[in-house]
């Protein structure tokens, strides 16, 4: 073949098939993917929307910022007054907050040992047998039991059966550990099944036994895990009103609670307590006040999770 | 060496059992030849199964004292399975069963009166994959004295010599308190191997200890290996024949289905195996 038929061949090719021979890498229709991709966002906006909107709302009444003369609502005086129900400038949020405080205190206390107990006994010793399946089902069940219901059940169960007294700190205590109980199970669960095998293997294969490798290996390595979901937990226990509500929290609380069988309030159940006033400085002022100090103390308590569990993750 | 070999397929599997057994009681240990003392670990007639599937056949061996004997066979072929058999770590898979009869120094370890975890104080193990603890060097290596009880005694003293005899104390000295994750891979392989020593277990069990580990490391642990047979038994489960044959005195091939196909000298496996099977296997032909 010469090189002359050869260039020949080519550029007959080139010519003749220019648009059929070359592979075509046209503009694909993109239409639906851009439409897509702002219908998404927009949904991811909704929430952020939402909680920014709910945030200024508050920040401006508890702030007054719209009203500078009298002072915005959380001041020094407000965080350490015992509350008022006729003069809002007096109104103040301490045996709430005391209240809310002790109760987590007591709450931690009372699911910590109980929820790792029982996520140890599931993941670690339970074989899996009809009757792990049954109380598994049934922790994933009460979770989603509604927290009023949590609150009926310690009516009938703290303070009609065992006689504890309405509204006192113990009988709150024991109804709200029992509302987040399965929450603190099921995340130490799945802590503990995030040890990976190999290091229960290691355990194992140098004549460990059992609980010494589930407190040498599996726990030292879970906890940051067990910790962050205990405290989220609480997170959701200091919010809960409804089953103080049923328990008969009393709606007045002016001093700070000295022992277990004392009469509580809380932060969530004062607040809903001023929101029934007629008086507009109650319903905005004070309210807004009570509502900003309880989320903060919330998202402080989140993000002493978050610290835990950087802590240990960088750890290891 | 004119050690006893076993070799079982199907066909012949029911002839051999009685000759195997009467063997076992005719001859004692003496007469097995001068230079191989006793078998550490015989095996006889071993079923292990994993729920309805059967991942070991008939298994019928003996693993002789301070040596490396090399379980070799392809993906499948239950090697890994009869390593964990013998120090109990199958009892830990909730649908594994085990049949037959495990002796470790004549007791059978699956008697009712054995327990897993005292056993495995007397059998050590390490693992495919470096698994040290999330714990500094000096305890990762100090732990299998302490949860042994066994750390009332000098246990600096005995955490060094565990990690001079894994070859990795010059890697390390000085930093004993830095975590043993901070190691390179094949670091933290002698670091395991160094925790499975230091309790000083009568044997050692390796379940392809260098898979994970690139070429300079894998031959450091080789080394290891030969070396801890001066003190230990070891039994090492490899994908790698070449390796196998570089470490080990003894050598077990398993091929498809659970079965032993060959047990012997490893000279003779690698040179003149028997079975037309093992050659195969050995060159590359299949597997």
């Amino acid at each position: 073949m010469s090189s002359e038929t050869d260039s020949t061949t080519k550029t007959d090719l080139t010519d003749a098939s220019e648009s059929s021979r070359q592979p075509s890498f046209e503009q694909v229709s993109r239409t639906k993917d851009v439409a897509f991709r702002w219908l998404t966002l927009a949904a991811a906006l909704v929430g952020i929307v939402a909680l920014a909107a709910l945030l200024l709302n508050v920040l401006v009444d508890a702030l007054a910022i719209f009203d500078p003369a009298n002072g915005p609502w959380v001041d020094w005086q407000f965080l350490t007054n015992p509350p008022s129900f006729s003069n809002p400038y007096d109104a103040g949020f301490f045996p709430a907050i005391v209240g809310s405080i002790a109760l987590m205190i007591l709450i931690a206390l009372i699911t910590f040992p109980l929820g790792v107990g029982a996520a140890i006994y599931l993941e670690e010793y339970a074989s899996d047998g009809p009757l792990t399946r049954f109380i598994q089902l049934n922790i994933a069940n009460l979770a989603g039991v509604p927290s009023v219901v949590y609150g009926l059940l310690g009516l009938g169960l703290f303070v009609g059966l065992l006689n504890i007294g309405f509204g006192t700190l113990l009988v709150a205590g024991f109804t709200v550990s029992l509302l987040i109980l399965p929450i603190v199970i099921i995340s130490a669960q799945e802590a503990i099944r995030s040890v990976p095998d190999s290091q229960r293997q290691a355990s194992y294969g140098m004549g460990a036994t059992k609980w010494q490798t589930i407190r040498n290996v599996v726990l030292p390595r879970a906890m940051p895990g067990i910790l962050t979901g205990t405290i989220l937990a609480l997170g959701r226990a200091i919010g809960e009103t409804a089953p103080l509500i049923m328990i008969g929290a009393p709606t007045a609380v002016f001093g700070v609670p000295n022992s277990l069988f004392s009469k509580i309030s809380a932060m969530p159940m004062q607040i809903y307590t001023w929101a029934d006033l007629p008086e507009t400085e109650f319903q905005y002022g004070v309210v807004a006040a009570g509502v900003v100090t309880l989320l903060v103390i919330l998202l402080s308590i989140n993000s002493i999770a978050i610290v835990i569990r950087n802590r240990y993750q960088t750890q290891e | 060496m004119t050690q006893r070999t076993t070799t079982q397929t199907p066909t012949d599997r029911t002839d051999d059992r009685p000759t195997n057994e009467q063997a076992t009681d005719a001859e004692p240990a003496t007469d097995r030849s001068g230079s191989v003392a006793d078998p550490v670990i015989e095996s006889r007639d071993l079923d292990v199964y994993y729920g309805d599937d059967q991942a070991l056949q008939n298994i019928s061996f003996e693993i002789p004292e301070q040596q490396v004997t090399a379980l070799i066979g392809p993906s499948g072929c239950g090697k890994s399975t009869f390593l964990r058999s013998i120090n109990r770590m199958n009892d830990l898979i909730d649908v594994a069963r085990v049949e037959g009869d495990l002796f470790f120094r004549g007791k059978n370890v699956y008697d009712d009166d054995v327990d897993p975890v005292a056993l495995r104080r007397k059998i050590g193990m390490v693992f495919q994959k470096p698994n040290p603890f999330p714990k500094s060097i000096y305890d990762n290596v100090a732990y299998g004295l302490r949860v042994q009880g066994e750390d009332d005694g000098d246990l600096d003293e005995q955490v060094h010599t565990a990690l001079e005899r894994a070859a990795l104390l010059d890697e390390v000295e000085g930093q004993l308190d830095t975590s043993g994750l901070e190691l390179s891979g094949g670091q933290q392989q002698r670091l395991c191997i160094a925790r499975a020593i230091a309790p000083d277990p009568e044997v050692i069990l390796m379940d392809e200890p260098a898979s994970a580990l690139d070429p300079v490391a894998t031959s450091k642990i080789e080394d290891l290996v030969e070396e801890l047979a001066e003190e230990y038994t070891v039994v090492i489960v490899t994908h790698n024949m070449q390796q196998a044959a570089r470490i080990s005195d003894k050598t077990a091939v398993f091929l498809t289905g659970g079965r032993l196909v060959e047990f012997d000298d490893t000279d003779k496996i690698f040179e003149n195996p028997e079975h037309d099977r093992v050659e195969d296997y050995i060159t590359g032909k299949f597997g």
